[in-house]
């Protein structure tokens, strides 16, 4: 059986192809970030971030920082033409209220039922929240982006979250290194599968219940 | 207009008393009145309940701290309520050591409470952290089919702020991502004291330009930008 080769670059890749022009769209610390160094050519996006602007752009040059201007991890960052600040109410009316089309998360665990489970580990590790519970539960579209397995070999995707739940119900696609899957009804379904990988090895690595639809294909061009 | 009284970060820490709730603007540190911040530190002054977006950056290994970092050190805060403790190991430490008590809160919440507190309501409603922990003890409301959670108001008795800029009446302007929860703790506090790099006349700030409006300053400390900070 093939073997596992952990591919962050996929993921990210695949997902940055979900945009449309014009969305305004919300990425996570850690790998989702990667998400905006492949947004395909022809199509604009707009970055929004949660401490308080729109129109986020890359890291300035060494010697351009700004330190009134950073990310929501404290990160210089630069603006891009046309963008906006505004203070943490406007931003968050921004995002509860459906204004961000697409958040992309990471994630501890996430299960069939569309919950997530992204800030805490009881005992171990305490971060908090930060602004993640309220773009889970208010984005237009949530996307959990992920490794497939842990290093340990266990699966991200499961039946029911052990963890702290981020929100209940929330999350409508998850895109690992093995697949690309919509989670609809209770399950998680199979639209793309990343070669190597074909359906028989993800349903034999995912600890919960996989469906793969009729329309579902390998994609090959990532 | 009526012109604030210019104080120096001394006397402006000085007038945070023992035990009082304080909310301290910034977002990671950028934003943060860092002159107030460095001379409540040096005063000392305990028990106090800290309202802030995060507990600030503080990095034992490469000696990097920031915002209200240097009083979480000096545990001068019996309780801080925030969204993000994630970048200071230290608030950490005193959480599991029972030290000091830690609530954390979803940043839109937050920032609705505060908001809130400012604008004479008892509270919002809100989807965010519904099915999670977060709506543990709090009242749920069914409103058109959707359920919320009652989140109460949250004041206090000084906020310390920071902008880029005032008048001498008290009109701020902001800078960037510095501004974050700066202007909504403004209004929810019963006494405000605005940390600015830069003060100008009554009238050379154009009224359109105007984030927070005068009337919710009580007084301005001018605190030019550093070198060491850029």
């Amino acid at each position: 059986m093939t073997e596992y080769v952990e591919n962050k670059e996929i993921i990210a890749r695949r997902i940055a192809r979900m945009f449309h022009t014009g969305d305004v769209v919300n990425l996570g610390i850690g790998l989702p970030t990667l998400v905006g160094n492949y947004v395909p050519e022809g199509v604009t996006v707009i970055l929004q971030s949660e401490n308080g602007l729109i129109g986020l752009g890359p890291r300035p040059e060494p010697g351009k920082e700004d330190p009134d201007l950073t990310n929501a991890g404290g990160q210089p960052v630069s603006i891009q033409t046309g963008g906006a600040f505004f203070d943490s109410a406007t931003s968050f009316g921004i995002i509860r209220g459906g204004h961000v089309d697409y958040t992309v998360l990471g994630v501890l665990e996430v299960d069939q039922e569309a919950n997530l489970a992204n800030y805490k580990i009881p005992g171990k590790m305490v971060p908090g929240m930060g602004g993640a519970m309220d773009l889970v539960a208010g984005s237009r579209v949530v996307v959990a982006a992920t490794t497939h397995l842990e290093k340990s070999g266990a699966s991200k995707l499961k039946r029911r979250c052990s963890l702290p739940l981020t929100a209940a119900g929330q999350v409508d696609f998850v895109v690992t290194d093995v697949g690309f899957f919509q989670i609809v009804g209770g399950r998680f379904h199979l639209k793309e599968w990343f070669e190597p990988y074909d359906p028989e090895w993800i349903m034999a690595h995912t600890d919960a219940d996989v469906v793969v639809d009729d329309d579902s294909a390998a994609c090959k061009d990532l | 207009m009526v012109e604030k009284p210019v104080i120096s970060a001394l006397e402006a820490a000085r007038k945070v008393q023992a035990g009082n709730v304080v909310h301290v603007g910034g977002f990671l540190g950028c934003g943060s009145p860092d002159a107030v911040i460095a001379e409540l530190a040096k005063l000392g002054t305990r028990d106090l309940t800290l309202v802030c977006n995060d507990s600030s950056i503080l990095d034992q290994k490469s000696g990097k701290r920031n915002g209200v970092a240097p009083l979480i050190e000096n545990r001068q805060f019996a309780k801080v309520i925030v969204s993000h403790i994630g970048t200071n190991a230290e608030t950490q430490r005193q959480m599991n050591a029972g030290e000091t008590e830690v609530v954390l809160v979803p940043q839109g919440t937050l920032a609705e409470r505060i908001r809130a507190a400012g604008a004479g309501l008892g509270g919002i409603l809100t989807g965010t952290g519904v099915g999670t922990e977060v709506e543990e003890g709090k009242q749920k409301l069914l409103v058109k089919d959707k359920v919320y959670l009652l989140e109460e108001a949250l004041g206090g008795d000084v906020a310390l702020i920071k902008a880029a800029k005032a008048d001498r009446a008290g009109n701020l302007r902001y800078s960037k991502t510095a501004r974050n929860f700066n202007p909504l703790m403004a209004t929810a506090c019963a006494l405000v004291i605005a940390e600015v790099e830069e003060l100008v006349d009554i009238g050379d700030l154009d009224p359109d330009d105007v984030h927070t409006p005068s009337i919710f300053v009580d007084f301005i400390v001018v605190s030019p930008r550093t070198e060491a900070r850029a």
